[in-house]
C-alpha cells in the first residue's frame, strides 16, 4: 500500500507510516507540510533537531535510534538538548520517529 | 567462435570461477562482475591462476563493482582491462554469444 | 552481566553476529547490520565477527554510486554511538586477502582462529550471515 503526501501540487509518495519512500523528494516544505498534519508548527528547536538528523544520515546512512539520538545531540548541542524531555517536548510522538519522518529519514532501525 | 564468460561469485566463496577458467577456451573473454571482482586483485588469493589463465584469454572486470568494494584499478593483476555498464554491453554484442557461470 | 543493564527492558544476552560474505553482491551483510541495530536498540550485549569474504565489508574507500546501491559501510562507523564496540577481524582471512587493518574503515581486534573459535563458544547466541 502506498500513499503521498501533498506538497505545494506535487504529490510525494510515502509509505504506510508516512515515511518518504525516496529521501531525494525531501524538502523544507515537506517537514512542514508533514508537521502541519500532525499540527505541529516547527520551530528553530526542531529545525536544529531535523537538520542533525539529516546530517547524521548523510554522514552514518542510518537514522539514529531515540538512545543514539540523545546521547549524540547531547554531545553536538549539550546536556539541556540532549535528553528525552527535551526532545519529547519538541516531538511527542517520539523524537526519533517523528523527526525522522519529518527530516525524510527512513524510521529508525529498532523502532517498532 | 569466442565467447565472453560471466561470473559474479567471491572465488573465496564458491568454484565458478575455476570451472569457469577450465571450460573457458583460448582466444575467449572473461569478465568478473559483482563480488567476483575480488578474484581479480593482485593481492588476492586467485592471482596465480587468473594471472595464467589471462595469457591465452582477455579478463575483463565490471569498474562499477570494484569501486563500490573499495578497490581501485590499480589492484588489480596486470592485463586486467576495466570495463563500465556500456562497455559490458559492447563486450555482450562483440563476442558470439555470452555464457554466464552463476 | 551487570546490574543496571539487567533491569527494565529484561535479560541481557551476549549476541555474536558472525559476517562471512561480501557486501553488494549478496543481502547478507546489509540484513546483518539491521540484525546489529536491532540488537544494540533493544540494549543486548552485541558484538561483531568478520571472516572470510566478510572482511571485506569493512574495506576502506567503498564508492556505490555506480551500482545504485546504498553505500553502509558508513554505517560501521556508527556502531560506536550505538555501543557496539566488539568488533572482531579473523587474521587468517584478512591475511589470504593481502589486507591489514589500515585497509579498514573502522578500529578492530584482530584475532587467530583458535581465539576466536573460543570467543564464539562463549556467546548466549550467535547469528551467521
Amino acid at each position: 500500500m502506498t500513499s503521498a503526501v501533498a506538497v505545494k501540487g506535487k504529490e510525494l509518495e510515502v509509505d504506510e507510516e508516512g515515511y518518504l519512500v525516496n529521501l531525494g523528494d525531501w524538502n523544507e516544505d515537506v517537514a512542514n507540510v508533514m508537521a502541519a498534519e500532525d499540527t505541529l508548527t516547527l520551530t528553530e528547536n526542531h529545525w536544529e533537531v531535523i537538520n542533525f538528523l539529516r546530517d547524521y544520515y548523510a554522514e552514518y546512512q542510518v537514522a539514529p535510534a531515540i538512545r543514539v539520538l540523545t546521547k549524540a545531540i547531547g554531545k553536538k548541542l549539550g546536556p539541556e538538548k540532549g535528553n528525552s524531555k527535551y526532545l519529547y517536548e519538541l516531538f511527542p510522538y517520539g523524537p526519533a520517529k517523528q523527526a525522522c519522518r519529518y527530516a525524510g529519514l527512513p524510521k529508525p532501525t529498532g523502532c517498532i | 567462435m569466442a565467447v565472453l564468460h560471466t561470473t559474479n561469485k567471491s572465488p573465496l566463496q564458491t568454484r565458478d570461477l575455476e570451472s569457469c577458467l577450465r571450460l573457458s577456451r583460448p582466444g575467449c573473454g572473461v569478465l568478473l562482475i559483482e563480488d567476483a571482482v575480488y578474484g581479480a586483485l593482485a593481492a588476492g588469493t586467485t592471482a596465480a591462476t587468473l594471472t595464467e589463465a589471462a595469457r591465452q584469454r582477455r579478463i575483463y572486470v565490471l569498474g562499477p563493482d570494484l569501486a563500490a568494494r573499495g578497490f581501485t584499478a590499480e589492484q588489480l593483476i596486470p592485463g586486467v582491462e576495466v570495463v563500465d555498464y556500456g562497455g559490458f554491453v559492447d563486450l555482450a554484442v562483440e563476442y558470439h554469444h555470452v555464457q554466464a557461470w552463476i | 552481566m551487570s546490574e543496571e543493564r539487567e533491569g527494565g527492558a529484561g535479560q541481557v544476552k551476549r549476541f555474536m553476529i558472525v559476517n562471512r560474505k561480501a557486501p553488494y553482491g549478496t543481502i547478507y551483510a546489509l540484513e546483518s547490520l539491521e540484525v546489529v541495530l536491532i540488537g544494540a536498540a533493544f540494549d543486548q550485549d552485541v558484538s561483531l565477527v568478520f571472516l572470510d569474504d566478510g572482511v571485506y565489508q569493512l574495506k576502506k574507500g567503498q564508492r556505490t554510486q555506480g551500482i545504485g546501491q546504498k553505500n553502509f559501510s558508513s554505517t560501521y562507523r556508527a556502531l560506536a554511538d550505538y555501543d557496539v564496540e566488539k568488533l572482531y577481524v579473523e587474521r587468517e582471512s584478512l591475511e589470504a586477502r593481502g589486507l591489514t587493518v589500515d585497509d579498514l574503515l573502522v578500529p578492530v581486534e584482530v584475532l587467530g582462529s583458535a581465539e576466536l573459535g573460543a570467543l564464539m563458544e562463549r556467546q548466549d547466541v550467535v547469528l551467521a550471515f
